[in-house]
């Protein structure tokens, strides 16, 4: 799998309520709906600014906070192709992998707000095109990327009708 | 080579020799939803091509992050809810049975040894009770519905050893939020913790879970205690299941040891807009407050309603001030009725709301307005938690809470303790 985007930055520890409040994900299992508030109390208008493909980049902890896995959803839905940060909380990674949202940990305080990137999940690399330079990403779990691989953990389940790692 | 207690509970519900680092898949003991992650839970269980539960008697759903619904959108999901809960025979607590962090516990299903996952954060509450318990998100846990297993990468333990006895006025909410500002917001991602030492053996259970129910707010995957006689007394009356319990052995491997003396500790207080933005209550001493809650997974328990109502008897909350109450559970709410704990409260000013999460997250009960403070018993103080994103909320102890709500402001607890 393979991504370019542009680059949406965000600072550290962007927890799950900025990334979809509570106010709107206990109302609706409608997730194009949740998206258009992705990071709304961030950026009011965050939403709008998004062009299919583009990269969100957060610095340390991204996805902190609560277990809700309409985080992950609402950024896919926005038409986000992939999220990067420097270190990410522990459940939002799962919940990430789990509904088929690509997460890549590297060192994001090489990229800045616009560049543009391109991201290749096999290959373990980010190409930061803007600023003509290779970081390197550390590589999924081999568990991760084969749920992954297999679309999420529902897929996966559906494949082989329970675990098969 | 020595175990920690996580590595010990993994071991025993994967049938390996579980080391930090591994990957293992284990069997679960109890699975528990909430209103907020269990609707997508069933859609990904559908979506699983799942027929029937694992076993209905070890799931549990609960209606309390918006209990009773405050509008149509929420409705129709508490009713996928409740269909769910009736068609695979698993028991759904409704509105008014309490926060899920405390009718798991009180529903005896967890004990010492005990593996839980649950959709939602705050799961690692029932740490305290010596199990290894973990927020999940709804993927996952509709895994574990459909088979009863979950994969886990077996974490490193941070071990804090915290000596010494909390002074009079400091609880165990001031020490959580000492900790957590000192390790920060992510100093314990991928990882468990573990909390031991005199000054958390000599603490009840109910002062416990406020530890274990936080430690998420390091990024922990776990915040366990063993299980000691205070354990066991609590036990007695919640549960009958035989358990046993689960030390950390003297030559466990530990990604780090931190001790602490507590003995001289002040009242903490987290300021907005992040959790580990925490200071002696000194520092912020005088700073107004429109509103306070007392309630949440993490101090609505009887002996918090109790700390607060020692303060605010035949004393009046402040004319400028909300006082909202949420006791967690139903059976807290009897208790605190019977025991004149609710009157006390009510006549200070109180407005007490449905047992359950109250206005924690912001979906209903007492959203704040624009450039209003907020003093909160709650784990959480992001921007926008409480429903808006321009008010401000301040985290503290259920009597820094009570003391605050009688003057209009931030105020230290000892001022009321004599
Ligand atoms: S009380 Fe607050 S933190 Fe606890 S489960 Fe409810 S919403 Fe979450």
């Amino acid at each position: 799998m393979k991504f370019e985007g542009n680059t949406h930055k965000f600072g550290n520890d962007v927890n799950t309520d900025y990334i979809i409040a509570g106010r709107y994900k206990f109302k609706t299992l409608d997730m194009k709906e949740l998206a258009k508030h992705v990071m709304e109390d961030l950026d009011p208008d965050f939403y709008h600014k998004i062009n299919a493909g583009d990269f969100i980049v957060g610095g340390s902890n991204f996805g902190c906070g609560s277990s809700r896995e309409q985080a992950p959803l609402a950024i896919k839905h926005a038409d986000i192709s992939a999220v990067l940060a420097k270190s990410f909380a522990r459940i939002f990674y799962r919940n990430a992998i789990n509904t088929g949202l690509p997460v890549v940990e590297c060192d994001t305080d090489l990229i800045d707000a616009g560049d543009e990137l391109e991201v290749d999940l096999a290959g373990g690399n980010v190409i930061n095109k803007t600023k003509g330079q290779t970081i390197p990403a550390k590589p999924l779990p081999p568990v991760m990327i084969k749920i992954l691989n297999d679309g999420g953990l529902a897929p996966h389940f559906k494949k082989y009708g329970g675990f098969n790692l | 080579m020595g175990q920690t207690i996580i590595e010990k509970i993994l071991s025993k519900h994967s049938g390996l020799t579980a080391k930090a680092n591994d990957i293992v898949v284990a069997q679960v003991d109890f699975i528990m939803g909430q209103d907020g992650t269990s609707p997508l839970a069933i859609r990904a269980f559908e979506n699983m091509d799942g027929k029937e539960v694992f076993d209905p008697q070890k799931v549990a759903l609960v209606i309390d992050h918006s209990s009773p619904s405050p509008n149509d959108g929420v409705s129709a999901l508490h009713k996928l809810m409740r269909e769910f809960a009736r068609s695979k025979g698993v028991h759904l607590y409704d509105i008014g049975e309490g926060v899920c962090h405390q009718v798991v516990p009180e529903s005896g299903k967890v004990s010492p040894g005990s593996l839980v996952i649950g959709a939602d954060s705050h799961t690692c509450t029932y740490g305290a009770l010596n199990a290894f318990s973990t927020g999940v998100g709804s993927t996952d846990l509709a895994g574990g519905l459909v088979s009863g297993k979950m994969w886990f990468k077996v974490p490193e333990t941070i071990k804090f050893v915290c000596r010494g006895k909390l002074p009079r006025g400091v609880y165990s909410k001031d020490l959580i939020l000492y900790l957590i500002g000192n390790v920060t917001a992510d100093g314990a991602t991928y990882k468990a913790t573990e909390f031991t030492g005199e000054a958390i053996s000599c603490l009840s259970m109910d002062a416990r879970f406020t530890i274990s129910n936080m430690a998420i707010e390091m990024g922990a995957k776990a915040g366990l205690m063993e299980a000691d006689d205070t354990t066991f007394t609590w036990l007695d009356r919640f549960s009958d299941t035989e358990f046993e319990p689960v030390k950390a052995d003297l030559d466990a491997t530990y990604a780090e040891i931190k001790e602490f003396d507590v003995s001289d500790l002040e009242p903490q207080i987290a300021r907005p807009h992040t959790v580990d933005n925490v200071c002696p209550i000194s520092e912020v001493v005088g700073t107004p407050i429109n509103q306070a809650v007392l309630g949440t997974c993490t101090n609505g328990r009887l002996e918090d309603l109790r700390a607060a109502a020692s303060i605010l008897k035949n004393r009046k909350v402040h004319p400028d001030v909300r006082f909202v109450v949420a006791p967690a559970s139903k059976l807290i709410y009897l208790e605190a009725m019977q025991d004149g704990t609710l009157q006390t409260l009510i006549e200070a000013g109180a407005a007490v709301v449905t047992p359950g999460c109250g206005p924690c997250v912001g979906t209903h009960n007492g959203v704040p307005s624009d450039g209003e403070n907020v003093i909160s018993t709650a784990n959480r103080n992001f921007k926008g938690r409480m429903g808006n994103s321009k008010a401000f909320i301040y985290l503290g102890s259920p009597v820094t809470v009570a003391a605050s709500a009688i003057t209009g402001k931030i105020t230290d607890p000892r001022d009321f303790i004599k």
